[in-house]
């Protein structure tokens, strides 16, 4: 792909948990953003989507393999480069409460990019802070106010400006709106659609809540034990997912419309996921999955295209 | 049908620095035997502080319980004394809580932490209640029941600490089980597995469930009845298909439209309710929804309206549905009948 402005390419993650074991966080994953685009992408807790967000950003340095963005290897760079990557790239976070510090100005919270990037100051910065407050949906004299003084919306619409304040092409979003009230995750979605138009964003949208991730996504991969399951563009993989991970996750989600409980086939999943220290042989889902066969064991399954644009690594899907 | 547990004009205040919060300002709801009722609401609506209010785990220093009633089998039980309540706790209410992480001792074997409850409310002998506890957790669809009575909470995955939580609250066969976000700390599959395994506990023993949540998916998948709440009042109660398909209050028509619908191809835009909840230091004297109701009235800053009765089942605290109210475009939860 050529219009491609990230590429993640066999991006592994591993942590030392202490003598020669290794929590492989994220184990090869490969996938790429088109600028423009939103990219969801989900899992269950411990599947290491975070951590794939955070490696991406560059909070976490990748174990092994490459992550290309704009056409330049970003572990590669330096300096005045490697400080432009910086800006271009931001993220929001899951916690509102906890990733503003509360001993600052919201007007310092939103500038704290421009300052460390010496991008404004004085009259100019402040104007901007005020200019960002509004994107936002706040009010210029909520600048003054500390952290603590606003609520869980209000609080990611400050962790929101304050990414955008250095004019990034690209944002990680990790899980934005899982700390918040169904109504409010309704208002920050429509926010960030806003803002995605507007400034020309490309989102990495990381999320567990299907529905939202369904809604805001044109594609969207997912992932389980550090691996990469199934992608395919999120109508796609809505109506027919391949994975028999993608099925289950799916089916598992509660409708909120008692007419349809009953008429849909659940697939409920037996057991819990297996420790990613010591993950299953082969294909990582095969001690759930209620397609297991032999060749799973010994085979991990090909990443393969079984339809257009419909990626799945699964031995049923073998031609 | 007389109900099992009754509610009725609950109010709560908590005393704080800034004043006095009133939590829970008149909640009414009743639970019948063998009904699972939902209550939903989002953050700060006050239900928690009603599910804590009915099992008396309030910090006494700090709440005030202002008026109301409790009767659960016909008896009062609010303000009973702690040593009455200890004994209704766990063998007649059971309490699943939110966060199975934080539930259990840590320093404790599973087994005796289950055991602990039986011992205090049966006259069981020692190898019985060892037998019981084991009967239990295998009861939840724990697997090797036998291993897992002697092992430690943190050898355990969080959907495995919440059946044990579940075990527990089941352990002297309650009537009724207080279930305070159940699953809200767990992933999807996980959920799935235990709102499977509340069901089928709940046809199988047919014991009642008040199952708080701001989910409602999980309300459509599990109850039969549900109250929503909004600024610690209930502002509309009913079947889970009076609530889902003719909802009567603007709250609940806004927490419907709220949530994406993935049943047509179409992506619409999602419908927020703009704003935030009323302050509960000082909550407003007229409807707590007004400021945000897109079709409030002068009647609404002024006055809350009385439950106006939809059907036998079928409640909603809402100026709109006075016969002298005009007719509003029935948002009907939106869409939702295709």
């Amino acid at each position: 792909m050529s219009n491609s402005l990230l590429e993640v390419k066999k991006v592994k993650k591993y942590f030392n948990v202490g003598g020669n074991d290794y929590l492989k966080a994220v184990d090869d994953i490969s996938f790429a953003i088109n600028k423009g685009e939103t990219f969801g992408l989900v899992g269950e807790s411990g599947s290491g989507k975070s951590t794939l967000g955070r490696t991406v950003v560059g909070l976490h340095n990748a174990t092994d393999g490459s992550i290309v963005f704009n056409g330049k290897d970003t572990g590669k760079l330096k300096g005045k480069e490697a400080r432009e990557f910086n800006r271009t790239m931001q993220m929001i976070f899951q916690d509102p409460h906890a990733s503003l510090n509360p001993r600052m100005r919201v007007m310092d919270i939103i500038a704290e990019g421009i300052d460390a990037h010496g991008l404004l100051k004085g009259k100019e910065r402040k104007e901007r802070v005020f200019q960002l407050l509004e994107k936002v949906g706040l009010r210029p004299e909520h600048a003054k106010r500390y952290p603590h003084e606003f609520s869980g919306g209000q609080r990611q619409r400050i962790g929101i400006a304050r990414a955008l304040a250095v004019e990034p092409e690209f944002i990680v979003a990790d899980e934005p709106i899982s700390a918040l009230d169904v109504s409010v995750q309704a208002q920050i979605v429509n926010l960030m659609e806003d803002l995605k138009k507007d400034e020309g964003l490309t989102y990495l949208f990381i999320a567990h809540d299907l529905g939202m991730v369904k809604h805001i996504s044109d594609r969207i991969g997912v992932m389980y034990l550090g691996n990469m399951m199934e992608m395919a563009e999120s109508d796609a993989l809505f109506d027919e997912p391949l994975h028999p991970y993608t099925q289950a996750l799916l089916s598992a989600i509660p409708v909120p419309n008692p007419k349809e409980i009953g008429k849909r086939e659940r697939i409920v999943l037996q057991g819990d996921p297996p420790s990613p220290i010591t993950p299953p042989s082969g294909c990582r889902f095969r001690t759930r999955c209620p397609h297991a066969m032999e060749i799973c064991a010994e085979v991990t399954p090909e990443w393969r295209e079984a339809r257009d644009n419909h990626w799945v690594a699964c031995h049923l899907y073998n031609s | 049908m007389t109900s099992l547990l009754d509610v009725k004009d609950l109010e709560v205040s908590f005393k704080t620095y800034g004043g006095e919060v009133k939590a829970v300002r008149g909640v009414d709801f009743h639970i019948n035997q063998g009904e699972v009722l939902a209550i939903v609401g989002e953050s700060g609506c006050g239900k928690s502080v009603t599910a804590q209010t009915i099992m008396g785990l309030l910090p006494k220093k700090v709440s005030m319980i202002k008026g109301g009633n409790v009767t659960f089998q016909g008896e009062e039980i609010l303000g009973l004394p702690k040593k009455k309540m200890q004994k209704i706790k766990g063998s007649k209410i059971g309490l699943i809580s939110q966060d199975p992480m934080t539930s259990l001792n840590p320093t404790m074997k599973i087994g005796s932490q289950i055991a602990e409850t039986i011992k205090k409310h049966t006259d069981l002998p020692k190898y019985q209640i060892k037998n019981r506890t084991i009967e239990l957790l295998g009861l939840v669809g724990i697997p090797n029941p036998e291993k897992r009575y002697s092992q430690y909470p943190h050898e355990l995955s969080g959907g495995m600490r919440q059946r044990v939580l579940i075990a527990m609250a089941l352990s002297c066969e309650p009537q009724l089980i207080i279930a305070d976000e159940p699953t809200t700390a767990l992933d999807v599959t996980i959920q799935a597995q235990i709102l499977d395994l509340l069901k089928d506990l709940q046809q199988r023993l047919n014991t009642s469930i008040l199952i708080i949540t701001h989910d409602l998916g999980v309300v459509a998948e599990i109850a039969q009845r549900v109250s929503v709440m909004y600024a610690g009042k209930v502002i509309e109660s009913g079947t889970v298909e009076e609530i889902f398909d003719n909802p009567k209050h603007p709250y609940t028509w806004g927490l419907l439209n709220s949530i994406p619908k993935y049943t047509n191809g179409e992506k619409e835009r999602l419908v927020p309710i703009e704003g935030s909840p009323p302050d509960l230091f000082a909550p407003p004297a007229g409807c707590p929804f007004a400021p945000r109701c897109e079709y409030a009235m002068e009647i609404c800053i002024g006055e809350m309206p009385d439950a106006k009765q939809i059907s036998e089942s079928h409640h909603a605290k809402c100026w709109l549905n006075d016969p002298r109210a005009p007719i509003v475009e029935g948002l009907v939860a939106a869409g939702r009948n295709e």
